[in-house]
């Protein structure tokens, strides 16, 4: 991964609109966030290989990122992302990655399953 | 060390027994007792891709699989096995079927000891859900036919609660094949093994007794 070009990703969630997409979407702390800090209040989700279809996407923000789907009945988001890569299968794989390159979000857009 | 039969270390991520299990998993190979290592997920969601990433969330299970298989190399293990679960969803297993692959592998085996983590006292959801799967699997065997528990704890209330572990075991024999199977995990490691050289250098007492000190609880019923 590479830090973020949003105009080449812009070009690329361009690339997926108004197809079935499969997403991956997850945000994290880490499991050992309250072990290292008992006042840390640890907090995620994660969706792997929702099948969606969005109207139009858009990438916007100065470093870290935003990115937002919007979907016939609904929205999808994500923020804090600051890397990316177009991987060998054609999927966009952006991810938000802390100051010692911890990964804290991720969203990923492909047009098959992820394994 | 006590000479085993076999033993069976069951942990759900790769390099869960780098820091506290792989010199006694050493230990127990030159010893020539056939040690079985289950792993049952990948680490997909391990959260250091390197600084600056060499991996994505989607290349990091096949590297961490390959230094996993080469972290076993290191320790001379060859009976690694995979599950293929994923990395933190192991809690949201069926708990009666993973309790039975539990059983199925130990019947299989025979081990004399299995090591894994202590329910309660591990920390990471999976850890625990681990951890509560094989003292159950062992929990329905006949007591006298029961293979020995030997567990890893370390969230911050194990000492207060469950006292100080009752097993030590000095791998200092084995320490060099237990730092190369520490770095295989490169992905997850390497940062700081980086901050080891100088204190290796030192011969710094704590970081040496970290290493060389393996720690184990013994689960009783
Ligand atoms: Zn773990």
């Amino acid at each position: 991964m590479k830090p973020i070009e949003p105009t080449d990703v812009q070009r690329v969630i361009d690339g997926f609109a108004n197809k079935d997409i499969y997403l991956h979407l997850e945000t994290t702390n880490g499991a050992y966030a309250t072990h290292n800090n008992e006042d840390f209040f640890s907090a995620g989700a994660y969706i792997r290989n929702a099948l969606v279809r969005y109207q139009h996407g858009k990438i916007i923000g100065d470093n870290p990122y935003r990115i937002g789907l919007k979907l016939d009945i609904g929205w999808i988001y994500a923020e804090g992302l600051n890397h990316y890569e177009v991987d060998e299968q054609g999927r966009l794989l952006t991810a938000g990655l802390d100051s010692t390159g911890k990964l804290a979000v991720a969203l990923q857009i492909s047009t098959k399953p992820f394994e | 060390m006590e000479k085993e039969r076999q033993v069976l270390v069951i942990f759900p991520h790769p390099d869960d027994e780098a820091f506290g299990v792989s010199g006694t998993i050493a230990l127990h190979i030159e010893n020539n007792t056939p040690v079985t290592y289950i792993c049952m997920t990948l680490g997909e969601m391990g959260r250091n891709l390197g600084n600056p990433p060499f991996a994505t969330r989607e290349s990091l299970p096949k590297i961490r699989k390959k230094e996993l298989q080469d972290a076993a190399d290191a320790l001379g293990l060859t009976d690694l096995r995979m599950w293929g679960l994923r990395d933190k969803t192991v809690e949201f297993e069926d708990d009666d079927k993973l309790t039975e692959k539990i059983s199925e592998a130990i019947q299989e085996l025979n081990p004399s000891l299995i090591i894994s983590f202590y329910p309660g006292y591990s920390v990471h959801p999976d850890h625990e859900a681990c951890a509560r799967a094989v003292v159950r699997a062992v929990g329905q065997i006949e007591e006298t036919k029961r293979p020995k528990l030997n567990l890893v704890a370390f969230a911050n209330n194990s000492i207060a609660e469950i006292g100080e572990p009752d097993i030590l075991h000095d791998i200092t024999a084995v320490e060099d094949k237990k730092i190369a199977s520490i770095k295989a995990h490169r992905s997850q490691t390497e940062s700081m093994v980086a901050t080891w050289a100088e204190k290796m250098k030192n011969q710094d007492p704590t970081l040496l007794n970290a290493i060389r000190r393996e720690r184990f609880w013994t689960y009783k019923f």
